[in-house]
Formats: C-alpha cells, structure tokens, sequence
C-alpha cells in the first residue's frame, strides 16, 4: 500500500529522482570532519526555527525589548527552553561555520572546479558573524547595548568613511530605537534571506560537483610529464 | 544469506532513525506547541479583597466614594485601571453597608453621587439612579452593580469586580 501511494505520488511529483540525486550519490571515503557543513545547516534550521518562535513574543522597541525578553524567561512555558537553543544554537553555529572553513582550506577542498563554492562558503561565514552581531543587540541589556557601542564604533574607525559606515550601521550618531529595529529586521529579514540563497548555490555545487576526498600523502609531490 | 543480513541491517537503520527522529520530534513538539499556546491557557487572578479601612470612617446616609487602582500585567506591559467604589451606610451596623460601583450600567461611565438632588447622576447620557441603586431615568438598563462585603475587625472590604 505505501509503495503504491509512493509510486503514484512520484509519478506526479518525480521527487524521487532528486532525492537520489541528492542522498544516493557517490560520496569518497572521508572521515568525521566532512560532516560539519551538514551539521552548520542542521544549526541553522535549529536557529530558524527557535527565531520564528521567539518572534513570537520579541519587541524590537526599548521601551519593551528587555521587558518582552524577561516574558519570554519567566511567563512563557518553555520559552526559556525555545531561548536556550537559539542562544546556545548561535554560538555553536559560528563554531561549526568557522571550523567547516578551516578543513577546507587545509584539506585544499576550495580548489578547481570548487572556487564558487568556497566564496560562496566565505559570504556565508560573514553573514553567520553579521547574524550574531546582530543578534546580540536584540536582548537590550546592559551588556547587549554596550556590545554594539564598542562594536560599531570599532566599525567608526575605518579611516575616512569610517563616520559615515557607523552612522550607517547605527541609524544615525547615537545607538538608539532605529538602531535595535535596523538590527532586528537585518537580523530576521536580510542575513536570513542571504544565507537561505546563498546555501542553495552551495549545495547544488556539492552536490553538482560532488565532494572532495582527502589528500592523499602520495599525492604531496606531483608527478612531472 | 549476505542479501538478507544486509537487508536487516537497512531495515534496523531505518526503524532507528524514525524512532530516534520521532522521541526528537516530540522533545520539539510538545515545547513547541505549549510555547504558543502558554498566554491562552495562563489565566490571571483577578479576584482579591480591597480593604477600604474602617467602617466607622465613613459617615452615616451618605455615600462616600472609594478610588483604587489595579494594575494588569499583559506579556511586557502593565496596565493600571482605576476604579471606584460608592460606600452606603443605610444604619449603625456591621452589616448595614452596601458598596456601589461607580461604573455606570449604561456604557461604564462613572456616575456620581450629588447630595443634593440624592441622586447617582451619570453625565454621558443623563443616567439617573437612586440611592439604592435603582434606575430613575435615562438610559442605563439596570441598577449600579453590587460589590460583596465583608467586615473584619472593624475594617470594610470589598470584592473587586471586573464589570
């Protein structure tokens, strides 16, 4: 009976071509580090899904931000937990998304025909920080709020433009409601776009390309005509 | 033979995997689900006794007004309602005291009491109520509601009453 609903199902949908495409194709032997790109994806559907949640009860106002938060601690039922994994799922992703690059880089995985996956991987890892930069604002404590002082002065000092970059990133002079409401809709909208796109390119050259297996000692000394 | 171990083996993979997916699912689901649904379930408690001091503080045949606030925590913002209660004492006794509210039946204006016509007077839409609460004219549909009393050691309290 399943196999019947499946089969009619496919006739339809044809899905189960892509999915062999995608799960059933060959793979070289490769070890525990080739599985932290899929584990940065698992972390960020965590991430999305706990942000949709938290969006929920959150107030971008400062007013009410740090009020909203302290409801969603203490007057929600589980929203400490729904907060837990959304704050530990960030710290952890940057961690994965940093680490994913640095076995590229040593494994030599970012050569031809790769380029594109890995610049693609790079913007990736700038949206993931500029997602926890973000994001830090977003408590309106003492800490979040002095965070993003020194972080978007650290920005000001760019030289010649620098004024004009921390005005961009603060909404004007001073850290202020436009700058917790920028920060939230870059950090819910515009980085959360960009990464959801940008993982599609990277995953259809995965798997368009398929992986890299791991360098071989032999290998070190190429072999001359 | 080696055909249908590994088919086992698949098989065992599988069931694995749905169940250690499913006691996942659930671990989410159940948070999930009770997270959004929390401030529908939560109900506040709203019933307390205002005390209004001693009954002896207030005077003999002429109601005397009471204001109190509430303050009503929704999620991140507080409300603070206020409210107004008109004390009657019709006799000497404990029990001889009924507590008005000021809330006009009609459309919750508050009414006021003025000695001299011995009249509830509501300024909205020209409500009249006697002292004992009873419509006179005007449009409210029925007498000013009741608090419940009570009196403890010579101090009078009421039930507040969401109208």
């Amino acid at each position: 009976m399943a196999t019947k609903v499946i089969t009619w199902l496919d006739e339809r949908l044809g899905l189960l071509s892509i999915y062999e495409l995608v799960f059933d194709r060959k793979v070289p032997k490769v070890n525990w580090w080739f599985t932290l790109g899929s584990a940065s994806l698992f972390l960020f559907a965590i991430q999305g899904i706990t942000g949709i949640f938290l969006a929920v009860y959150y107030v971008p106002d400062p007013e009410k931000a740090y009020d909203s938060v302290q409801f969603i601690m203490d007057g929600v039922t589980f929203g400490w937990l729904i907060r837990g994994i959304h704050h530990w799922g960030a710290t952890l992703m940057v961690i994965f998304v940093f680490v994913h690059m640095l076995r590229t880089f040593f494994m030599g995985a970012y050569k031809f025909p790769r380029e594109i996956t890995w610049l693609t991987g790079v913007i990736l890892l700038f949206a993931t920080l500029g997602m926890g930069f973000t994001g830090y604002l977003l408590p309106w404590n003492q800490r979040a709020y002095w965070a993003t002082t020194v972080g978007t002065a650290i920005a000001g000092t760019v030289p010649v433009i620098g004024d004009f970059i921390l005005r961009i990133l603060r909404g004007g002079t001073d850290l202020s409601a436009v700058t917790l409401a920028r920060f939230f809709a870059v950090h819910i909208w515009f980085l959360p776009a960009i990464i959801i796109a940008l993982i599609g390119v990277h995953m259809y050259l995965v798997v368009r390309l398929g992986i890299s297996s791991i360098p071989k000692e032999d290998e070190e000394e190429p072999q001359e005509g | 033979m080696a055909d249908s171990h590994e088919v086992q083996r698949r098989d065992f993979v599988n069931i694995v995997l749905v169940g250690i997916g499913s006691v996942i699912g659930l671990f989410i689901g159940i948070p999930a689900v009770a997270y959004l649904l929390s401030p529908a379930v939560k109900v506040q408690e709203e019933e307390a006794w205002i005390p209004l001091g001693p009954l002896d503080a207030y005077p003999i045949d002429t109601p005397t007004l009471f204001s109190y606030t509430r303050t009503k925590i929704n999620g991140w913002e507080k409300t603070v309602n206020s409210y107004g209660a008109y004390v009657w004492r019709f006799g000497e006794g404990e029990s001889d005291v009924i507590v008005y509210s000021n809330m006009c039946t009609h459309l919750s204006c508050r009414v006021t009491w003025e000695e001299d016509r011995s009249i509830y007077f509501c300024p909205c839409h020209d409500g009249r109520f006697n002292k004992e609460g009873e419509v006179e004219a005007g449009p409210p549909p029925e007498p000013l509601h009741e608090y419940e009393t009570k009196v403890e050691e010579g101090i009078l309290s009421i039930m507040h009453m969401e109208v």
